[in-house]
């Protein structure tokens, strides 16, 4: 995994000259002491481990719960990114990893919390636990390792796992921001948000304006993976290259393929995704090669998304395997059974909202995406044909059921 | 406005919902709940109580959302 720097109007998260404390003060200097909940508030930072939910309200929210409740809060920096096309959290956790605590002792102090995690793929945690080794944060940070599953790092299956349970999400009532680890208000915020926090803090006007981006494509045949930090509004056609690739998968798993025509033109921001259909999620951007099948790569993903169902919801436990088997079928060249892409779309339409966790809405919207920009593909394959070649997936899925 | 609601989680598709309340409950294929959109018509308000009340996993419930 390399790190690259696009061009970028901030300095940047992975800027640094290193993951040291010492290094981290000469970049940056000493975190100010301030208030975060106005400062989020004006610099408009949304949430970037997949939501987008502004992080002022989830700090006002827990604000009010800790208060209502009178109980000291739990702070937790997610680092989970159980998604497998996503490198950007663990990226910035090995380049930036004291920005991260940062913002944790950030929204710590400002909560009055007396509890602070950070959740993260245990590789990570020997590095971070010698950078946290040269920090004196009045609140200790507890490193929490996390199980490597798609739904791990979900704010309530990581709550759950904090306190010492199945990582398996809940219901959202009460929420998490309410009653999370140990029964307490807790906050869950994306690593990346918290890093972000901290530039804010510093005066970092732009540092809302931003976002990791991890870039997946082939440039001349060669894989080429990595992670950048991109102004918002940028075009995707100016992050990625384009000329070899049909399609791009934006946001990720729990994401959207978008032709790369119209790919190349949309902006990174909410407002210019929308229309798409698509959002930033997971900051992920695969640009398909044009000589893959994008419908045996979505039901390759689709198949480990439905293994990765928590399995508690019976529409999800029931329709994700259908529709990944039918997906299945729908990627081979030949005739399909008849009625099977009918089959896919009611069963699809079954899903959205009838979970705990937004897992088989997610699924079924990157299924209809799929169905919809590789249309010409379907009829290859219902005529015998296939334009993608045989060779290595181009979508990491991790080889057997995590 | 009172609603129905199925807690996802805690249903297992026993299906005694749709039964006892046809008129806001069918079942999908699968024997899960579907629940009629908004809210549930005044007239029917006493009967969902008492079949939320029978619902065998206490999944099923009403919210009045003032």
């Amino acid at each position: 995994m390399t790190a690259m720097t696009a061009p970028s109007r901030t300095r940047g998260l992975l800027d640094g000259p290193g993951p040291s404390f010492g290094e981290h003060l000469a970049a940056h200097g000493p975190l100010p002491v301030v208030d975060p909940h106005t400062l989020v508030e004006e610099a408009g930072l949304l949430g970037r481990g997949g939501a987008g939910f502004p992080t002022a309200a989830k700090l006002r929210s827990v604000a009010t719960a800790a208060a209502a409740s009178r109980r000291a809060p739990v702070v937790v920096a997610n680092g989970s990114e159980g998604e497998p096309a996503a490198a950007k959290d663990a990226t910035l956790l090995v380049l930036a990893p004291h920005l991260v605590f940062d913002g944790l002792a950030l929204v710590a102090g400002s909560l009055g919390a007396t509890t602070a995690y950070l959740a993260a793929d245990p590789a990570l945690l020997p590095a971070l636990s010698a950078h946290l080794a040269d920090r004196r944060d009045p609140v200790g940070v507890r490193l929490h390792p996390v199980a490597q599953a798609f739904l791990s790092g979900e704010e309530s299956a990581l709550c759950a796992a904090l306190d010492g349970r199945p990582a398996l999400p809940r219901t959202k009532f009460p929420p998490v921001r309410e009653r999370g680890v140990d029964g307490r208000p807790t906050l869950v915020l994306n690593v990346e948000t918290l890093a972000r926090l901290a530039l804010i803090a510093r005066g970092d006007d732009l540092a809302a304006a931003s976002m990791l981006v991890t870039r997946r494509m082939e440039i001349g045949g060669t894989p080429w993976v990595d992670v950048v930090d991109v102004p918002l509004g940028t075009r995707v056609g100016d992050v990625l290259r384009l000329d070899e690739a049909q399609a791009v998968l934006i946001g990720g798993y729990a994401g959207t393929w978008v032709e790369a025509g119209r790919a190349a033109h949309l902006r990174l921001d909410r407002e210019s995704l929308a229309p798409a259909g698509a959002a930033l999620g997971a900051g992920v951007l695969a640009a398909l090669p044009s000589d893959r099948c994008g419908l045996a790569e979505t039901a390759r993903v689709v198949g480990y998304l439905a293994g990765e169902s928590a399995g508690q919801c019976g529409p999800c436990l029931n329709g994700l395997p259908r529709i990944a088997a039918a997906l299945d079928l729908l990627a081979r060249p030949g005739p399909a059974p008849s009625g099977l892409l009918r089959d896919v779309q009611r069963w699809s339409g079954l899903l959205p909202g009838r979970g705990a966790c937004s897992h088989p809405d997610a699924t079924v919207r990157l299924v209809a995406s799929s169905l919809r920009v590789f249309s010409d593909e379907l009829a290859r394959h219902r005529a015998g044909r296939c334009h993608g070649r045989y060779g290595h997936p181009f979508l990491p899925v991790p080889r057997s059921p995590r | 406005m009172t609603r129905l609601t199925v807690d996802p989680i805690a249903c297992t598709g026993h299906g005694l919902c749709a039964e006892l309340l046809p008129e806001g409950i069918t079942l999908d294929e699968w024997g899960y709940p579907l629940l009629a959109r908004g809210e549930l018509p005044r007239n029917l308000v006493r009967t969902a109580r008492k079949v939320a009340a029978a619902c065998p996993t206490r999944a099923l419930r009403l919210r009045d959302d003032g």
